[in-house]
C-alpha cells in the first residue's frame, strides 16, 4: 500500500477544536474543585472521574473498541484491533500482578458457568449492530456520534428492566433455582423467590464458585502463584498463543508477500508478528496505556480505601451523610477498575425510580449494587470521563461532529443495545468488567466470555451480511451492492 | 442520509457512507472494492473516525493503493486503486 497523502494540516495551538478541548478540560477541573470544596473526601470518586478522562483519551487516539476486536476478524478480516487488545491484556496484567503482590488489589473473581458463554454471545451478538462495545460506545459518544448515546441508553435500561423484572418472566428459570434461592437466609424486603433475575442470582449464581488459577493451584496468596498463575498461565501466555494464531490467520500472507520473503525463517516471523503490533502505532500506543493506566487505576483506590479505612465507596457516602440510594448493606457499586455496564444500569434504574418504578427489591440494586444519585456515582462519572475525554481528543484533531441517527441506525442502536444490556447481566460484565478486568487479574473465566463474545459476533456478522445483500437489492440501482 | 455508491467515469466510483458507524463503512468498502475492477479507484467518503483504521489495514492486506488522503472536521475522503 502507498500512500500519497494529502491530510488537512491543524491550524495551530489555539485553533478552535483546541480551544474547545480545553473548554472541556477546565470544565472537568472546575467541577473536580467544586466537589472538594464540598468535601475533600470526594477525592475517592474524582480518581474515578480522572482515570475515566484518560481511558477516553487513549480510546479515541488508539480508536479502540473491542467489538472490533471480533467483529473486524470475521467481518473484513482485520486483526488490527484484537492486536492491541491482547497488548492491552499483557499490560494490565503485568500491573495488576505488581499492584496485588503490593496488597492494593480490588479485585474479585466472577462466578464461572454456562451463563458466561450464553450472555457473552448475546452481547457479542448485540455489539455488531451498535458499531461499538461497552466503552467503544461512550468514546464514540464523546465523537458527537448520537447513535451511540441511544446505545448508552439502550444498556442502562435493559439492564435496569432486566434485573428488576418480575411476572411472566419468573417463568424463564426453573423451580429449583426458586427452591434454592428461598433457602437463602435474606431480608424479606428483598422478595428474592420473585424476581427472575433475582431468582437466577440467588438460586444459581451463589452456589456457582469464582476463582484465580492461583487459587485453583492452592498458590492463591502467594507471590509464585499471582506470577506464574494468575499473571503468565492465564494472562501472557494466552495472550501469545492468539497473537501468533492472528499472524498465521489473518497478517502473514499479506506481510510475507510485501516483505518478498519466499522462504521465512523463524527469525522473519517473530519480525512479522512484530510488525503486526506495531501496524498500527495508534492503537498499540493505546493499548499499551490503557494497560497501565487499568492497573494503576486499582491500585489509587486501593490506595485510598487504606487511608479511608473503607472496603466500599458506601461507607464514605454515609460518613458524608449521604444516605439516598445506598444497598441495604450501605454499599454502593464501586469496583475500584475500569467497569462500565453496571454503572449504566444505575443510570437506568434511578430514572425509572423517578418516575415510581421501585427496583430496590431486587438484589442486583438492593442488596449488591445501590441506586444512588448519579451526582454520587463514582463509576458512573467514569463512564462521563471516559464519553468528555474522548471529547477532548476528537475536537483537538478535529474528528468531532455530531452525527444524527437515521431510523435505520437508530434501530440498530436500540435494539443492539439492548441485546448488549442483556447479554451483560446475564454474563455479570460487558467486554470490560466480565474479560478484560479478569483474565489480567488471574481469573480465567474472562476467556470464556471472550470465547462467547466471539460465538455471538460471528452470528451477528452473518445477519448483519445478510441484511445489507437484502437491503442493496432492494434499492434500484445499477450500481447496487 | 443513505449509503450510494456510484460510477463516476470508466473506473471511478464513489462510495459515500456518511453517517454510518462501524462496521457499516469497513463492510461497504469490502464490498465495493470487489466489484469494481483491478486497476479502478475507487473515492471513498464517510465520516466514522474509527473505520478508517478498519480501512487501511484492509488495503494494506488486499494489497490496494491508498492514493489519496483527505482528512479534516470529522470528514473523510479517501481514494483507493485496486491492486
Amino acid at each position: 500500500m502507498s500512500l500519497a497523502g494529502t491530510a488537512a494540516q491543524p491550524s495551530g495551538v489555539f485553533s478552535k477544536g483546541n480551544l474547545q478541548a480545553l473548554g472541556v478540560l477546565l470544565f472537568v477541573v472546575a467541577g473536580s474543585l467544586w466537589a472538594l470544596s464540598l468535601d475533600t473526601r470526594f477525592v475517592y470518586m474524582l480518581v474515578y472521574v480522572w482515570f475515566g478522562l484518560a481511558y477516553g483519551v487513549l480510546l479515541q487516539y488508539g480508536r479502540f473498541c473491542m467489538a472490533s476486536a471480533v467483529r473486524d476478524l470475521f467481518a473484513v478480516k482485520v486483526p488490527r484491533m484484537a492486536v492491541g487488545m491482547m497488548i492491552a491484556v499483557a499490560l494490565y496484567a503485568v500491573v495488576a500482578a505488581v499492584v496485588t503482590l503490593a496488597g492494593f488489589s480490588t479485585f474479585h473473581p466472577n462466578a464461572l458457568g454456562w451463563h458466561i458463554v450464553i450472555g457473552a454471545a448475546i452481547f457479542g451478538f448485540g455489539i455488531v449492530f451498535t458499531g461499538g462495545c461497552a466503552s467503544g460506545s461512550l468514546y464514540k459518544a464523546g465523537e458527537g456520534n448520537m447513535n451511540s448515546m441511544l446505545v448508552i441508553l439502550a444498556i442502562s435500561f435493559s439492564q435496569a428492566i432486566v434485573v428488576s423484572a418480575s411476572g411472566w418472566w419468573d417463568s424463564l428459570v426453573p423451580q429449583s433455582w426458586v427452591d434454592a434461592a428461598a433457602a437463602q437466609d435474606m431480608p424479606a424486603e428483598l422478595t428474592i423467590t420473585q424476581g427472575w433475575f433475582d431468582i437466577f442470582t440467588a438460586g444459581h449464581l451463589w452456589n456457582l464458585k469464582g476463582t484465580t488459577t492461583a487459587e485453583i493451584f492452592g498458590m492463591a496468596e502467594t507471590a509464585a502463584g499471582i506470577v506464574l498463575m494468575n499473571t503468565m498461565l492465564t494472562a501472557i501466555v494466552p495472550v501469545v498463543v492468539i497473537l501468533v494464531a492472528l499472524y498465521a490467520f489473518y497478517y502473514r500472507k499479506g506481510h510475507l508477500r510485501r516483505s518478498g520473503k519466499v522462504n521465512p525463517t523463524l527469525g522473519d516471523e517473530v519480525a512479522g508478528i512484530w510488525a503486526m503490533c506495531i501496524s498500527s502505532k495508534n492503537t498499540a500506543i493505546a493499548g499499551i496505556g490503557l494497560g497501565i493506566l487499568a492497573g494503576l487505576h486499582m491500585y489509587v483506590t486501593g490506595v485510598l480505601r487504606e487511608h479511608y479505612g473503607i472496603f466500599n465507596f458506601g461507607e464514605l457516602l454515609v460518613a458524608m451523610g449521604y444516605q439516598d440510594g445506598l444497598s441495604i448493606q450501605d454499599t454502593v457499586f464501586d469496583p475500584g477498575y475500569w467497569y462500565i455496564t453496571t454503572q449504566e444500569a444505575q443510570w437506568g434504574g434511578w430514572i425509572m425510580q423517578q418516575f415510581g418504578i421501585n427496583s430496590m427489591d431486587s438484589i442486583f440494586f438492593g442488596l449488591e449494587n445501590g441506586l444512588p444519585n448519579p451526582l454520587l456515582n463514582a463509576p458512573g462519572f467514569m463512564s462521563i470521563g471516559i464519553i468528555l475525554g474522548a471529547a477532548v481528543m476528537a475536537l483537538s484533531r478535529r474528528e468531532f461532529k455530531w452525527k444524527t441517527p437515521s431510523w435505520e441506525t437508530a434501530f440498530f442502536a436500540i435494539v443492539g443495545g439492548t441485546l448488549m444490556g442483556i447479554g451483560a447481566r446475564l454474563a455479570m460484565g460487558c467486554n470490560i468488567g466480565a474479560f478484560f478486568a479478569t483474565v489480567t487479574n488471574g481469573d480465567p473465566s474472562g476467556w470464556i466470555f471472550l470465547f462467547g463474545m466471539m460465538i455471538g459476533a460471528y452470528a451477528g456478522v452473518k445477519v448483519f451480511s445478510w441484511w445489507m445483500d437484502w437491503s442493496a437489492s432492494r434499492k434500484e440501482s445499477e450500481c447496487g451492492l | 442520509m443513505a449509503m450510494s455508491f456510484n460510477k463516476i467515469t470508466d473506473g471511478e466510483w464513489e462510495l459515500n457512507v456518511c453517517g454510518y458507524s462501524c462496521p457499516h463503512p469497513q463492510m461497504y468498502t469490502k464490498k465495493a472494492l470487489q466489484k469494481i475492477g483491478s486497476g479502478d479507484v475507487l473515492t471513498l467518503i464517510f465520516d466514522n473516525p474509527s473505520s478508517g483504521e478498519s480501512i487501511m489495514a484492509m488495503c494494506e492486506a488486499e494489497g490496494n493503493d491508498l492514493i489519496d488522503q483527505q482528512d479534516g472536521g470529522g470528514s473523510y475522503t479517501w481514494k483507493i486503486r485496486k491492486a
